[in-house]
């Protein structure tokens, strides 16, 4: 575990250090950022002009989904997407030697080893609207709504960094992926919104083939005080066995790299 | 303009060969295309289902049909080569197009309608079934649906030219990203996307009403439907001229200065 942190820490360091001499790309970023964040919020206050609640959210509470969005949207993209589609380039090139050369776990390794420090910007931004969508809330957050928050909030991020590996791990397979990438990108803006608006058979794919809307509406229901014991433990119980298998087809997918190298 | 019409039969007939490599790439852009709308259409159909069955006059089959259609509005008039043209002047891909004897926009509008084309085998099927499980209300008329195919024309056009103009972007500044991005939200919230115009507060559907977005797709779409008499049609109509001439004057003096800053390298 130590070994592991310690990987990690070194792998946001080279991050960080080859970002700094691109410091215009920071405020670029910002402006994305902004630009991104600040429609969804428009949005969102859009439809508040039409109605008082939607599906049973109120507008603190969808701020509040809202912010977990952009923070997993985030982390997201300072280092499970930088790092996995590096990966697959490594494995198109056959640079993914000089990966499995090095004496760790080969999937701590490619799942790390990029880091965009610029975007946690949109980490920071989802953070700050989730803070704010908090203190509009009406009820105080008691500590066991704080704890399946925390708990569903991990199992999200496992959840959505088990299927992009799932995802990028098909590049042992196959050559051109970026467009099954997309998959991805697409069906995410869909857990923008609590998954109960969509219609049954919508709601069920966006669980069960492409579980993202899990990954955001579970810990926005904590934070609104609505969480079900079924619904954490579905969330707990995906985020597991997707973990599992993404894990087993890593190693699996590994058996068949053979190096493209001379 | 026989030159024209042999020009654009052959790009097409070869950018459509092209297509039939990517079909599967094909059935994947489906699921953007699909998707954000369906997803719009959902927030509002549940916005309706809480004020008791309608906003505005809209009702959840009513938001269907207007959904469905701009799906395909939106689809019909959309563009992608903005996002390409970075590479273009980074990459210095320029260079080939601009040795060709035609303005490299005839390439790129030839491109377009051969992939719209081999969109439809996909698209035309998914919006029926979108039909199925939504059921849409549609209560249109004959010279709605008459008016709709200039409608359609003239917002393709605009749209097209626009893009184009702002796509140039790239010639001046290497963060055309950003710029297409910001572009993209101010489409999306001003051409009928997020919410038709009509559920926008007084003060936002002014200024929709006031710039050329909304004819790009929300008055194809609103045409289409019926939702206009004849009279504000021909005017909308008018005004899509006025637009799609003035992008179009602005784009053929916005060219050569962009052409000037265009420098590559060969080897």
């Amino acid at each position: 575990m130590r070994g592991a942190l310690r990987i990690v820490w070194t792998f946001a360091k080279l991050g960080f250090q080859n970002e700094a001499a691109y410091r215009a790309n920071f405020w670029i970023q910002i402006f994305e950022s902004l630009v991104n964040v600040g429609s969804a919020v428009a949005a969102v206050s859009l439809v508040f002009t039409r109605t008082e609640s939607l599906a049973g959210w109120r507008p603190p509470e969808l701020v509040a989904l809202l912010g977990i969005y952009f923070a997993v949207y985030g982390a997201i993209h300072v280092v499970i997407a930088p790092s996995l589609m590096k990966f697959m380039e490594d494995v198109r090139q056959g640079t993914l030697d000089f990966m499995l050369t090095k004496p760790a776990d080969s999937q701590l390794l490619v799942s790390t080893s990029e880091i965009r420090v610029w975007k946690l910007v949109d980490f920071a931004l989802g953070a700050g609207i989730l803070a704010y969508g908090v203190a509009g809330l009406s009820e105080r957050i008691g500590p066991l709504e704080l704890l399946g928050f925390a708990i569903a909030l991990a199992a999200g991020v496992a959840i959505v960094y088990a299927f992009w590996l799932l995802l990028a791990t098909l590049a042992f397979w196959f050559v051109r992926l970026e467009n099954l990438l997309m998959i991805f990108w697409n069906t995410y803006q869909a857990a923008r919104w609590p998954v109960g608006i969509y219609p049954r058979w919508l709601r069920i794919s966006l669980t069960a083939i492409v579980p993202v809307a899990l990954a955001v509406t579970v810990p926005a229901e904590a934070l609104a005080g609505r969480l079900t014991f079924a619904n954490l433990a579905l969330v707990c119980g995906v985020a597991v066995t997707l973990l599992a298998v993404s894990r087993w087809f890593w190693l699996r997918g590994l058996q068949r790299y053979s190096g493209a190298s001379a | 303009m026989s030159y024209f019409a042999d020009l654009y039969a052959t790009y097409v007939r070869v950018y459509l060969a092209a297509e039939t490599q990517y079909r599967a790439a094909n059935a994947i852009w489906l699921i953007g295309i699909v998707l954000e709308p369906l997803i719009y259409l959902s927030v509002w159909s549940a916005v309706a289902a809480t004020q008791g069955g309608e906003v505005a006059g809209f009702t959840p089959g009513d938001f269907a049909a207007y959904y469905l259609v701009l799906t395909l509005v939106n689809q019909l008039t959309s563009d992608w080569h903005m996002w390409e043209f970075q590479y273009r002047v980074q990459l210095g891909h320029f260079a080939f197009l601009l040795i060709r004897p035609v303005h490299p926009i005839h390439g790129d509008i030839a491109e377009n309608l051969a992939h719209k084309i081999a969109m439809q085998v996909v698209l035309v099927p998914a919006l029926g079934l979108l039909a199925l499980a939504f059921r849409p209300h549609f209560a249109t008329n004959f010279e709605s649906l008459v008016l709709f195919v200039p409608a359609l024309a003239f917002a393709f056009a605009l749209r097209f030219a626009f893009e184009w103009m702002v796509a140039l972007a790239c010639f001046w500044t290497t963060r055309v990203m950003a710029v297409n991005r910001a572009y993209f939200m101010v489409l999306l919230f001003l051409s009928g996307q997020v919410a038709p115009l009509e559920i926008l507060p007084g003060w936002l559907a002014a200024i929709a009403n006031a710039l050329p977005f909304r004819f790009m797709i929300a008055f194809p779409v609103e045409v289409a439907l019926g939702r206009l008499p004849v009279n504000e049609i021909l005017d909308g109509l008018a005004l899509q001229a006025v637009w799609t001439a003035a992008c179009v004057a602005l784009l053929a003096l916005l060219w050569p200065a962009a052409l000037r800053r265009f420098a590559s390298v060969g080897g």
